[in-house]
């Protein structure tokens, strides 16, 4: 109910919005010449209405605000956007406001014109998808869907434009004066697949991974063949018809090539140079975001202004670099690029189908012919369907994997056409083409026909024929290395048998890309932390330890919510928590994580807060690097001091894994965590008072783990860690960084310096440093915070010897109810 | 066994390969460079048995082929070399070299760090060999047998993975 009524609340007031706008500026302009002459007459204005100086950005900004409005208010209610997709609900919002323009100005003032729409609205959309293409995907189906793209569009524009000027012949239109080469003009622009259609639609219908990457890639790479036929045709429409000869044809013919590879290569050139830009840009690592954007628009204006495919240089550009440049910026501007990108592209989509809303309210381009407009319509679907059908046939003997005939009849179906043909349209010149409005209405009703109508259908469709969906599944690093080993195997078998394939050429590639690209194009330190199985390992601890500390906030019961010092520091880097942590029932795969779960759950009601505030500490270090900008916007100080922080560093490195080591030998602990026996369950009962960590081998290993990531990771991001006052990232625990000392020289991870656990202080004070922290065995020393809230405390109780302690630690924790 | 009664055609290409394989210097260089390259071969060799002869290797290929779907022949046989059983099954005695059913925390150090040795440390690589064996080790033995490493992989698409395209 509420929602509904917001919803109401929220069109009302962009309705009004727009009401005040539009005749607001009907009047202004009536009234701007008064307001010239009488400008000099009275006296100074304490206030003046100057809306001359600011009506460009000012309706270009309301109008983005109106768009955004329009997502919100539609996507209140997940009912319907589960039936009928976004991008319909969009253009029935735009059909709205197109009238309430209508109403307010009685002439179409608003109207997705061609420059707005190739120049500001598609471009985002692409250098999105070329960005983050699975390139692996894209790849591997790049013959099938260069098949499709090339010969499928041709096929279209080819048939559509015949089999109308047929029935123009054959009198089923009516009186119309065009002719075959108009024909061919307007089946060229309407036969292109449209990228923003295809994502809108196929997004909110997951299908598996290969039907959506045909059809996608498909979508993105017709560009070049619709620029070309779409140019060619324009020429020879001009040309007239007796001009044409074998040269224009075979011109046209090498313009494709040059167009569509030339349009490539500009954006591998730019691919290039984006690598080059971020494998340099350490000292600005601000702005580095700003490269990729102002890059990725460069190639598509540039393709644009050589007459080239801009659509083919913007995807090439994007998936050329996107492998380089994660490596090479920094993880916060790789955040950063990923989530502006989406806004914008999201953004844009938004736009776009408002616009062609409301467009389509205007009263001077419409005509109306029944037999032209159907017979398009059909012809359109007829024609898809059959293209897709005889061109998949023949790629199916070469896939490895064929194309099943439900998958072919989703691809046909997925032929969305949108805006990109609708600013084909409006483009012509209507001095040459007589019947463009007619054209241009047509295309509207097919583009709202493909985009609501298919749009509608598509998810009802999908699930009726039992297509494979997409599968969602978490990670596993079981996984991943036995798929490098496959592909090893895949390569080894190959060779055996002396076959040159697919993984022949997928070999050769990586091992030049290894020797050349990366030496190129990557930093130094990014080409360390290259390999993928590593990459996976870290993202899937990473994971772990964020989920570790969502739960146990949930469950409430840590010093650190007590604290509110500390807990500033919490919230401050979970401010962007992922999803809510898996909860223990539900995960099958038992994990690392999980087990932290329930040891949390558990051990936290027995034992000591801060023992888990602890545990936190050492899970928690992996977590970000965090620059911490104070005032100055560009500089980001680093710690200096690098060889005196590696060398305690290590010292105390070494003492731990000792220590680590030696409880691993000494205790005949299961290896496994889902499970605990019984003998594991009376060892725990043994009283031993609140004042244990029980780290047991499930929390050590990953403790062991994590600590030689940490390592790894610091010898080489050493130049990073934070100094005293100044911003600077941390070692991967920034949560103690933020109330540092003054006084502080150095930053110790802060596993190491166990001695700043004390309440107010997470700050590693002078006299952790002095000392070698203890080792993880050593957590006894916690204990007295509960009795005195003095610093001094802890480091007494830090003198009970070791062995005493190192026994204690390593009890397990209660057992964790056995998963479900 | 089916396949090597409709491949008949391809055997000319495998001769010849066997041919050259006779040879006691026989190298494929690109193998000597490929990390698992010891165990394939390896592999193909039947327990115990210095030689091989022309059907084991045909019928170790035989693993590679795609899997097919219409074939009332092959349901009667179980465990056919191609089906996804067959395949993992192939994958599994790579990493298994004593044949004691079971992958231990050795056996995967060892493909880890054939596989991944040049970048990654050793101390890292017995951390990511213990949390693959976490992440699939279900009754807690600490080593992966044939089933859980089955039920670890039962979300990868094998028709992708482990096909050769010549193989049809």
């Amino acid at each position: 109910m509420g929602s509904q009524r917001d919803s109401c609340l929220w069109l009302l007031v962009s309705a009004m919005l727009l009401c005040c706008v539009s005749p607001l500026k009907a009047e202004l302009k009536n009234s701007q010449h008064d307001s010239h002459s009488n400008s000099n007459i009275t006296g100074i204005s304490i206030v003046s209405f100057k809306w001359e100086h600011v009506k460009a950005p000012y309706i270009v900004a309301v109008w983005v605000l109106v768009c955004f409005l329009c997502k919100l208010v539609i996507e209140a209610n997940h009912h319907v956007t589960s039936i009928i997709p976004e991008s319909a609900l969009l253009i029935c919002a735009g059909f709205i406001l197109g009238g309430i323009i209508w109403g307010a100005d009685h002439q179409q003032t608003f109207s997705l014109t061609p420059v707005v729409f190739f120049y500001y609205l598609l471009p985002p959309i692409i250098v999105d998808s070329g960005y983050h293409m699975p390139n692996k995907l894209f790849f591997s189906n790049l013959g099938a869907i260069l098949v499709h793209a090339i010969i499928g569009t041709c096929w279209n524009a080819a048939t559509l434009g015949l089999s109308l000027w047929g029935c123009q012949k054959g009198g089923a239109m009516g009186d119309l004066d065009i002719g075959l080469l108009q024909y061919l003009l307007f089946g060229s622009l309407i036969a292109a697949v449209d990228p923003v259609a295809v994502l809108a639609v196929f997004e909110q219908v997951h299908v598996n991974d290969v039907l959506f990457i045909l059809v996608f890639g498909e979508s993105l790479l017709n560009d070049g063949v619709t620029v070309v036929l779409f140019n060619v045709f324009d020429a020879f429409v001009t040309l007239g018809g007796a001009q044409i000869d074998a040269v224009e044809i075979i011109k046209g013919i090498i313009s494709f090539f040059v167009v569509a590879f030339g349009g490539s290569l500009l954006g591998m050139v730019f691919g290039i140079l984006m690598c080059f830009l971020t494998r340099c840009t350490k000292n600005i690592e601000i702005i580095e975001p700003g490269f990729i954007f102002v890059v990725g628009y460069l190639s598509y204006l540039t393709a644009e202004m050589l007459s080239l495919s801009a659509i083919l240089s913007c995807v090439f550009c994007g998936v050329c670099c996107q492998k380089y440049i994660n490596a090479n910026m920094n993880e916060n501007s790789v955040k950063t690029v990923k989530y502006v990108m989406k806004v914008l592209a999201n953004g844009s989509e938004t736009m776009i189908f408002v616009f062609l809303g409301i467009s389509a309210i205007d009263k001077t381009i419409w005509v109306w012919n029944t037999g032209f407009i159907l017979l398009t319509l059909l012809f359109i679907f007829v024609y898809r369907f059959i293209g897709v059908f005889l061109l998949t046939w023949p790629l199916n003997r070469y896939r490895l994997v064929p194309l099943e005939f439900i998958d072919q009849l989703i691809m046909g179906f997925g032929g969305l056409r949108g805006a990109v043909a609708y600013g084909l349209a409006v483009m012509m010149d209507e001095k040459k083409i007589k019947e463009k409005n007619l054209m241009v209405s047509t295309t509207l009703i097919v583009v709202f026909f493909t985009v609501i109508i298919q749009g509608i259908l598509m998810k009802p469709v999908v699930t009726w024929l039992k297509v494979k969906r997409a599968t969602l599944h978490d990670l596993t690093l079981i996984e991943k290395v036995q798929n490098r080993v496959f592909e090893h195997m895949l390569v080894a078998v190959e060779d055996i048998s002396g076959q040159i394939g697919h993984n022949y050429f997928r070999d050769k590639w990586k091992n030049f890309e290894e020797k050349w690209m990366m030496w190129m194009l990557m930093k130094p330190s990014a080409r360390k932390t290259q390999d993928h199985v590593f990459s996976v390992f870290h993202q899937l601890n990473l994971k772990d330890a964020v989920e570790y500390v969502t739960e146990g906030e949930r469950s409430g019961s840590l010093e650190f919510i007590r604290n509110d010092s500390v807990l500033i520091d919490f919230k401050k880097k979970l401010g962007k928590t992922p999803p809510p942590p898996l909860y223990p029932g539900e995960d099958p795969v038992p994990s690392v994580s999980l087990e932290m779960h329930e040891q949390t759950m558990n051990g936290l009601r027995e034992m000591e807060d801060l023992n888990s505030h602890h545990l936190l500490q050492e899970h928690l270090y992996k977590g970000r690097k965090q620059h911490r900008h104070r005032f100055s916007r560009n500089h980001l100080s680093i710690n200096t001091d690098e060889d005196e922080v590696q060398e305690i560093f290590q010292r105390t490195m070494r003492k731990r894994l000792e220590s680590f080591k030696s409880a691993k030998m000494g205790m005949a602990l299961p290896k496994t965590i889902s499970k605990h026996t019984k003998k594991e369950q009376q060892k725990v009962r043994t009283p031993n008072g609140k004042n244990r960590i029980s780290v047991d081998e499930g929390m050590g290993l990953p403790l062991i783990q994590l600590i030689e990531i940490i390592r790894h990771l610091f010898s080489i991001k050493i130049n990073l860690v934070k100094l005293g006052n100044d911003s600077g990232s941390g070692i991967e625990n920034p949560a103690f960084m933020a109330d540092l000392d003054p006084v502080v020289p150095l930053q110790i991870p802060p596993w190491l310096a166990e001695a700043e656990l004390d309440s107010g202080g997470v700050a590693p004070s002078q006299r952790a440093q002095a000392r070698p922290p203890l080792t993880a065995g050593d957590l006894r020393r916690l204990a007295p915070l509960r009795i005195s809230t003095q610093s001094t405390d802890s480091f007494m109780m830090a003198d009970i010897p070791d062995a005493e302690q190192r026994r204690d630690s390593f009890d397990l924790p209660p057992p964790p109810p056995p998963p479900p | 066994l089916s396949f090597l009664e409709c491949s008949w055609r391809f055997c000319g290409r495998f001769k010849a390969l066997w041919m050259k394989a006779a040879l006691p210097d026989f190298k494929i260089r690109e193998l000597t460079e490929n990390p698992i390259g010891g165990r394939i071969i390896a592999a193909f060799f039947p327990p115990e048995k210095e030689r091989l002869d022309f059907p084991s290797f045909v019928r170790i290929l035989a693993h590679f082929r795609p899997i097919g779907k219409n074939r009332s022949r092959d349901r009667a046989q179980p465990e056919q070399a191609n089906s996804r059983t067959g395949k993992l099954k192939f994958a599994f005695e790579l990493y298994d070299q004593d044949r004691d059913g079971k992958i231990s925390r050795e056996e995967l150090l060892q493909v880890l760090r054939a596989m991944l040795g040049l970048q990654v440390t050793e101390e890292q690589l017995r951390s990511i060999a213990e949390r693959a064996i976490q992440e699939a080790d279900l009754d807690g033995d600490g080593a992966i047998s044939f089933d859980e490493f089955k039920k670890s992989l039962e979300k990868v698409d094998m028709e992708h993975k482990m096909n050769i395209r010549f193989l049809k």
